[in-house]
């Protein structure tokens, strides 16, 4: 399937694989809080009926953890909904802040299981660039889990972002000095190449950089 | 019976752990491993229910070093986790593999036969 796809197609489909396969955790562990809640209020009803008196905060405190869930699913499904959309235009205007913005939303859960923490400054000012959604996605989801492997557990990944004269930059810094794989990969150059992007990793300052070109979004126009 | 709950969804844990102490089984819990290791040194545990994933580490990775530590100690993982991780558990010798989210009689029911202990 790789070899008909190309090497572009098949990291799309992993990369989409993935973020759904941890969407998909992620809402099943929502699924299960709700269900432990809705156990507990059966529990405590049957209590009652059984002459033990309710408590009215501690029904208030499960009425409050319900619909903390249901707030986190929202934010989930919107989430995915918005990463979805991400490739019905191959190539198009977006707002760089609300395109990282998914991307990081997606890395939460990656991020937790390295006990990273995941800081992403607000824009000055919105930072338009015309782009190819989805594989702007990937090669910010790979400088992401590059920088998340060098920050290391406790460790912060700041990202931030600049408009530039002819497209826009992204910094992931908080990267340590851990001895680092290759970065980037060959699969990862051609993701660059497709964008018309470069990486430049600044190893002393614990930085990476994704430098985007809006002149020339595809590399080969 | 006790039993020692490891999820790193807190609110998750804390909650099947009330409901089983409800329901008069002996039930603590951890969100990571390091906890979980430190509470099975001061404490013996009959069973511990894990999740498949845990920061750091995996729950497979947690069940090698529980039972290293703890022989006799049995194992149920529980996780949201799709099929491709039952090849995994299974190999990991652990008895049961729920997938999440599970009814808490049905849990019992495994921890009971788990344990070897006649449900009722």
């Amino acid at each position: 399937m790789a070899d008909k796809l190309g090497p572009l197609g098949w990291m799309g489909v992993q990369f989409f694989g993935r973020m759904s396969a941890s969407i998909s955790h992620e809402i099943k562990n929502v699924l299960a809080i709700i269900n432990e809640n809705a156990g507990l209020l059966e529990d405590l009803a049957l209590m009652a009926g059984k002459g033990v008196p309710l408590d009215p905060e501690r029904l208030e405190r499960v009425a409050r953890g319900l619909m903390k869930q249901v707030q986190r699913a929202d934010v989930i499904v919107k989430n995915m909904n918005k990463f979805a959309h991400s490739v019905d235009d191959f190539e198009k205007s977006v707002d760089l802040q609300d395109l990282l913005s998914v991307v990081v939303r997606l890395a939460l859960r990656f991020a937790d299981m390295r006990r990273v923490t995941l800081n992403l400054l607000p824009a000055s000012a919105p930072v338009a660039v015309t782009t190819r959604p989805f594989l702007l996605e990937n090669l910010l989801w790979c400088c992401l889990d590059f920088a998340m492997d060098q920050a290391g557990s406790g460790g912060t990944v700041t990202i931030g972002m600049e408009k530039t004269v002819d497209g826009a930059r992204v910094t992931f810094s908080g990267l340590g000095d851990a001895e680092a794989r290759t970065f980037p990969s060959q699969e990862e150059r051609l993701l660059a190449e497709a964008l018309a992007a470069r990486t430049e990793l600044d190893v002393e300052g614990g930085r990476l950089r994704l430098i985007l070109s809006e002149a020339n979004p595809g590399g080969t126009a | 019976m006790h039993i020692l709950l490891v999820d790193d969804e807190e609110e998750f844990v804390v909650t099947v752990a009330e409901r089983l102490n409800m329901r008069g089984i002996d039930a603590d819990w951890a969100t990571n491993a390091e906890d979980a290791l430190a509470m099975a040194r001061a404490k013996h545990y009959d069973l511990a229910v894990l999740d498949v994933k845990l920061p750091r580490t995996s729950g497979l990775e947690l069940r090698e070093w529980l039972a290293r530590d703890n022989p006799g100690m049995k194992f149920i993982f529980l996780t949201g986790h799709g099929s491709a991780e039952d090849y995994r558990v299974g190999a990991a010798g652990a008895a049961h593999y729920l997938g999440k989210p599970v009814s808490l009689q049905v849990l019992i029911a495994k921890m009971n036969e788990t344990l070897g202990i006649k449900d009722g």
